[in-house]
């Protein structure tokens, strides 16, 4: 990307985040019902999003080949892990990534 | 500062302290991850300032060391912030005649001050729209501060940042754990993990997140009453 193209997607994602939070003072006027479908696009859409943003995340490990995706997929079983046991969202995103930076710098 | 305003915001401060360490790490992670990814620190700061989306903001830094690919961007933006459609029809009422602070409240609107504002018990006297503002200031600037310290900390850090980008899948991983325990249902959790590893499969992945988009919203809708029964139960 040239610094032009990255500014203009820092600018359309601005624009697209402030859609998202704007849209529903825009369309739906105060004391009207919001419609059925939206409501419950509301309660169960977030959560495949967050389930998307997470293969996302795991886009780039090749299985095939070098060391078969195998840092990433420990140190998400350790995030994972870690969370069910402790319940602390920064001791698990802490914790994982410092296990996750050594097993790729002094592991694999 | 005019009395009532100071009021507010005293009222509204005590409710953002537990949101004060965690947008401060955080923010501090992301200002790292984001030298990490090869940015100048002023990269992380713009983006905390016009943006203000935690997860979109990391998931914008990978968008942006990729080919340009603004249609993509955008809806993956709509999908990843479509929470905040939902916050705002809740908030409907409460943000409702706050003038000129309108603007600025529903701009700064995220997960926590939405978590606050929805809920908290506004102490008796205390103008609410200010109390609103004011919370929404404070999660803002605790955001704006972390960056800024990270982006800064980035700098000087003496080992190899290499790896530490891990920091949002790490994020994505603990929301994903949280809500899988909250929730009534798997289906759009399972549904939203199995949909994208197919389109990752079949589309690659520099093309699979519109397929992804679409391939979901089609199954929550067709889906729709099987799911809506046993979130009923």
């Amino acid at each position: 990307m040239t610094n032009a193209q990255m500014i203009l997607t820092v600018v359309i994602i601005m624009a697209a985040t402030m859609l998202t939070r704007f849209l529903s003072f825009l369309v739906f006027p105060a004391g009207k019902e919001t419609p059925a479908f939206v409501r419950y696009l509301g309660k169960v859409l977030p959560a495949a999003a967050m389930s998307m943003l997470v293969i996302y995340c795991y886009k780039g490990v090749d299985l095939t080949a070098g060391n078969h995706g195998a840092p990433e997929l420990l140190a998400g079983l350790g995030v994972i892990l870690l969370h069910k046991w402790k319940h602390n969202m920064l001791l698990s995103i802490g914790g994982g990534t410092a296990l996750y930076l050594v097993l790729i710098h002094l592991v694999f | 500062m005019k009395p009532s305003k100071r009021a507010a915001a005293r009222a509204a401060f005590p409710f953002t302290i537990p949101i004060l360490t965690g947008f401060l790490v955080l923010g501090i992670a992301y200002g790292i991850y984001m030298k990490s990814l090869g940015f100048s620190p002023l990269a992380p700061i713009l983006i905390s300032l016009f943006v203000f989306a935690g997860s979109m903001q990391f998931v914008a830094g990978s968008v942006l060391t990729q080919a340009f690919a603004p249609v993509s961007a955008f809806f993956l933006t709509l999908m990843v912030n479509a929470r905040h459609v939902f916050y705002g029809v809740s908030m409907l009422e409460k943000y409702r005649g706050l003038g000129k602070k309108t603007f600025p409240t529903i701009f700064w609107m995220c997960d926590e001050t939405f978590s606050v504002n929805v809920s908290a018990e506004i102490p008796e006297g205390v103008d609410k729209g200010w109390f609103y503002f004011f919370v929404s200031l404070f999660d803002y600037s605790y955001w704006i501060t972390g960056t800024i310290l990270g982006s800064v900390l980035g700098q000087f850090i003496p080992f190899d940042t290499t790896g530490v980008d891990f920091a949002m899948t790490a994020l994505f991983l603990v929301i994903l754990v949280g809500q899988w325990e909250k929730e009534k249902s798997h289906i759009s959790t399972l549904g939203g993990l199995g949909i994208s590893l197919v389109c990752l499969v079949v589309f690659g992945p520099d093309h699979f997140i519109l397929a992804s988009m679409v391939g979901i919203v089609l199954f929550l809708t067709l889906l729709r009453r099987p799911i809506e029964r046993r979130l009923e139960e």
